[in-house]
């Protein structure tokens, strides 16, 4: 860990609230450790604004270890940045050069609406798991743990598929803002144990279907969803979710 | 005040039992009549608020989140125990109770940690029923791995990422009672203060974080999950919005504060690498699993570690502690870790780290296995570090974890305050004075799925249902003070920001108040902290206004809450002068710097008591042991 000091040129996306606009400022920053993460430079960034009379720029992050899912900017065309399988937050300024310029930007989609500056709001999603992504058990009454055998094969895709943070990320990416991988996630994991198997009919149709409602826009197959995820969730859980879907709607009452 | 623990009567293992039956009940029909606040969504609070919606009541959830699926537990990494035994090494209730009240160096209640070890069970088999997707054996039984300060391997576990699949098996639970209109979920509301009127908790103060807009909620129960308070040393492995604003309103509106001093330092954290750094990121102990620490034997000595010959290093623990080898107790292996770089051993730039070396499992398992137990944890060192632990040694040092302290709670986990329950991290109840591994995940939901549920109708069942009104003259105070202090907070417009005061809050607490306590330091930070809160006041920076987003002032409310917090902590590790568990102080250690407990004087929880501006009261719940033997806790 060697580190050295970089100038960098930021232009962050400002934007007060969802319904004023929003517009790119120009920042300089001076001698940034390579080996601060790229929120602790933002981090630089808002103190040395604060101290000369400017607002903050407004980001979502919490852990700041790659799992909240909180964190999360566009950053030159790239949901979370250059790194692969990286958060923001985990994403270290080693990989740039002193004299780039970044732009950073929120997640854009139809279902996101900008809170302020970097900040979106992602309760699509939740709304989307409420209407399925689930097993529906009470407390009480559970039967043995070991009582349900589970091929450690299927156990290892289902916690694959059960990685997703629920960043956006994937819907960032996405020409359509589709929320595909997302919604795949849940569904493939449940697909994947025999728990999920009795609501399995009606777990993949309400999914899709709070997916459309909420207005995130259809899969075509480009596969940006994959390559952004921090996870490397993978689209092969797309396609279980199509098959689980058309399963579902072939055998429809 | 006399705390009353409402231990019930009978023997230990029948206790919660005969307690459950005779609670009184509140028929299903009844149930819905009721409304009850659970703020935080983490482990404990979602599980409670999905549990209590399950059994009929109407709930309010509240998280400062945008969803609860952020909550701080997602991040833990190694897994859950319970005393399940499938792995046939012996282990048992009884062995996980007796583990986690000797973890604890005898300062918790015997009667609360026989509960969490009988309701360990009950956990494993809810969060498989729900879809957690545990690892397996190849068989198709579910694996297990070994934590701290246990001989058996009872820890469940998903990856690294056992509490994200556990949170978001709750989450889960939560969002289908959101769905069916049982459960209203309030996220991005931070809360400001508890409303108390005639004695007993009726409602909540809120900030919407969006709009900035205050709002007043009322319920006939009020239940607390809302985490630790670790970040009061500013660096932590705790997320950033990590507070004890919640508890610590509850503090001030009569709820005792218990062991607050009680913080847990855990051994196997990334090093500080800078000034900027803004938080410490834990490397699980599951690692000591496969892991052997050592430093080089000679003082001094910076040569990199593959240039120092095998007779040329130290593996301090597995010398110094034959049995439990790699595997001691938390806060056994930090304060050996700090003796040896405070010796001149310590490697790294900065000399304050030891390594954690997985060549010998690698050489043993080969890689590939150990890639798979441990592959994410191996991929975030080396994004931090730029450093692959496959080819060279981790370096790791002591970082602030987890808090013990928490709001006093009785058997059934309500406050001081009747009609406040305080679940998870957020209240003291089960881990005395050292929390072993994979034992947080187990309580916060033991707390949430399986004891409040039953011991909150108890509660309800004897008070008369009032209609909910937030038109009291209690909850118009409480939301005008909330008012104030915002407006307080705005109005500071000094030369200083936020961070800046809450570091060097954390780098004083860390010195005097964090591995090794004495007198003399305690006295230094308690006269500092009221200096450094008094400029606070005078010289912090907050942008914006009240009325809209404004992360600049969250973090403010915070730190103001912080700044007040950290003197009741020191007053308490200053009135505990004996040491036990993570609380070493260094007037009271053996020969060979183990702690020293003084069971005569100290065998006891502190409780404090809010005074105003004077100082707290420190009321005493003696603790007594019937089962099992206290000795002094032994790991060679
Ligand atoms: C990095 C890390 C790894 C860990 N690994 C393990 C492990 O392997 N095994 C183990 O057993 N334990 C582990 N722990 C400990 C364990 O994760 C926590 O103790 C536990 O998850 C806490 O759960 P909780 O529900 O009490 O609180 P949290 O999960 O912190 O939830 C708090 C909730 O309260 C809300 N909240 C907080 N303040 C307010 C406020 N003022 N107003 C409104 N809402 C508020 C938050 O939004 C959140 O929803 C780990 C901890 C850390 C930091
Ligand atoms: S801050 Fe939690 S994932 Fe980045």
């Amino acid at each position: 860990m060697s580190a050295e000091k970089i100038n960098l040129t930021l232009k962050v996306w400002r934007q007060k609230n969802s319904e004023a606009a929003g517009a790119l400022a120009t920042y300089t920053l001076r001698d940034i450790s390579t080996d601060m993460s790229f929120l602790e430079m933002l981090d630089v960034l808002n103190e040395q604004l604060l101290l000369t009379g400017e607002e903050p720029v407004a980001f979502d992050h919490d852990c700041r270890e790659g799992i909240c899912g909180m964190c999360g900017a566009v950053v030159n065309g790239r949901p979370h940045g250059p790194e692969r399988e990286t958060t923001l937050c985990q994403l270290h300024m080693r990989h740039f050069k002193s004299g780039d310029t970044l732009v950073i930007e929120p997640f854009r989609a139809r279902a996101f609406r900008v809170v302020r500056d970097l900040v979106v709001d992602r309760t699509a999603f939740d709304a989307i798991i409420q209407a399925g992504g689930y097993v529906s058990v009470n407390v009480g009454g559970a039967p043995d743990a070991n009582a349900l055998p589970i091929s450690q094969k299927n156990a290892e895709q289902a916690m694959d598929a059960a990685a997703c943070i629920g960043c956006g990320a994937c819907v960032a990416a996405c020409p359509n803002a589709a929320a595909m991988l997302f919604v795949s996630g849940k569904v493939s994991q449940l697909a994947l144990l025999p728990q999920g198997h009795p609501e399995r009919r009606e777990r993949a149709l309400n999914m899709v279907k709070a997916m459309d409602g909420q207005g995130f826009g259809n899969c075509t197959n480009e596969r940006e969803c994959e390559a952004a995820c921090p996870k490397a969730i993978s689209i092969r859980h797309i396609a279980r979710l199509n098959r689980e879907y058309l399963k579902a709607a072939l055998s429809g009452d | 005040m006399k705390l009353d623990a409402n231990i019930p009567p009978g023997p230990l293992a029948e206790k919660w039992q005969q307690h459950c039956f005779s609670s009184r009940l509140i028929t299903p029909a009844n149930k819905r009549k009721y409304t009850i606040i659970v703020v935080g969504s983490g482990l404990a609070g979602a599980s409670a608020a999905a549990s209590l919606a399950e059994l009929g009541y109407k709930v309010n959830c509240f998280t400062m989140h945008d969803s609860p699926r952020r909550a701080h537990s997602i991040a833990a990494q190694g897994g859950i125990n319970a005393a399940k035994n499938y792995q046939n090494d012996g282990d048992s209730v009884y062995r996980l109770f007796y583990d986690t009240i000797k973890g604890g160096d005898f300062r918790a209640r015997e009667a609360n940690v026989y509960r969490l070890a009988q309701l360990s069970n009950n956990i494993i088999d809810q969060c498989v029923a729900q879809g957690v997707p545990f690892a397996r054996e190849y068989g198709g039984q579910l694996a297990n791995r070994s934590f701290g300060g246990a001989q058996v391997s009872r820890t469940f576990y998903a990856r690294g990422q056992t509490g994200q699949q556990l949170l978001l098996g709750a989450y889960s639970s939560l969002a289908r009672q959101i769905k069916r209109g049982r459960v209203t979920m309030l996220a991005r509301r931070e809360m400001l203060d508890l409303v108390v009127e005639e004695g007993r908790a009726t409602g909540i103060v809120v900030r919407n974080l969006i709009t900035g807009e205050l709002e007043s909620h009322a319920g006939h129960a009020v239940v607390l999950a809302t985490g630790g308070y670790g970040n009061v040393f500013y660096l932590s492995t705790n997320a950033m919005g990590s507070n004890v604003t919640a508890a610590f309103r509850a503090y001030k509106r009569g709820a005792c504060f218990a062991n607050p001093c009680f913080v847990q330092i855990h051994p196997t954290c990334i090093p500080v690498h800078g000034d900027y750094q803004s938080k410490l990121t834990l490397m699980s102990e599951s690692l000591r699993n496969d892991g052997r620490v050592w430093v080089p034997a000679t003082p001094g000595d910076k040569r990199p570690p593959h240039q120092i010959p095998e007779a040329e290093r130290h593996y301090y623990l597995e010398e110094k502690y034959p049995s439990f080898g790699n595997l001691v107790p938390r806060d056994v292996a930090s304060r050996n870790a700090k003796e040896q770089c405070d010796r001149g051993k310590g490697v790294g730039a900065t000399g304050l780290a030891v390594y954690l070396d997985f060549s010998e499992a690698i050489r043993r398992d080969g890689s590939e296995t150990i890639t798979r137990k441990y592959g994410n944890l191996f991929q975030m060192y080396e994004k931090i570090t730029a450093s692959d632990p496959m080819a060279t040694p981790m370096m790791i040092y002591p970082a602030v974890h987890y808090t013990m302290g928490g709001l006093w709670v009785d058997y059934n986990l309500m406050s001081t305050i009747p009609g406040l329950f305080v679940l998870g991290e957020a209240n003291f109840s089960d881990h005395g004075a050292n929390r072993l591994g994979a034992s947080a995940l187990m309580q916060g939901l033991a707390d949430g799925y399986f004891v409040v549920p039953a011991t909150i109708a108890h509660y309800l069942a004897q008070c008369p249902r009032q209609p909910l009104s937030t038109a009291s003259d209690a909850f118009v105070a409480a939301q005008r003070e909330a008012e104030g202090f915002i407006r307080r907070l705005v109005a500071l417009k000094g030369r200083r920001s936020v961070d800046d005061f809450h570091k060097e809050l954390g780098r004083l607490l860390w010195d005097h108040c964090g591995m090794a306590r004495n007198q003399q330091g305690l006295e230094k930070a308690l006269a500092r902290i009221p200096e450094i809160r008094a400029e606070f006041w005078e010289n912090a920076l907050v942008s914006g206004s009240g009325a809209e987003f404004n992360q600049t002032l969250e973090k403010a409310g915070r730190v103001a809450d912080y700044l007040e917090f950290a003197e009741l902590m020191v007053h308490d590790a200053l009135a505990r002068r004996e040491s036990c568990g993570c609380h070493l102080r260094e007037e009271s250690q053996t020969a060979e710097h183990e702690a020293l407990r003084d069971d005569a004087r100290y065998s006891h929880v502190a409780a404090w008591q809010y005074q105003g501006e004077a100082e707290p009261l420190l009321h005493k719940e003696p603790l007594a042991f019937a089962d099992v033997e206290v000795s002094s806790r032994s790991y060679k």
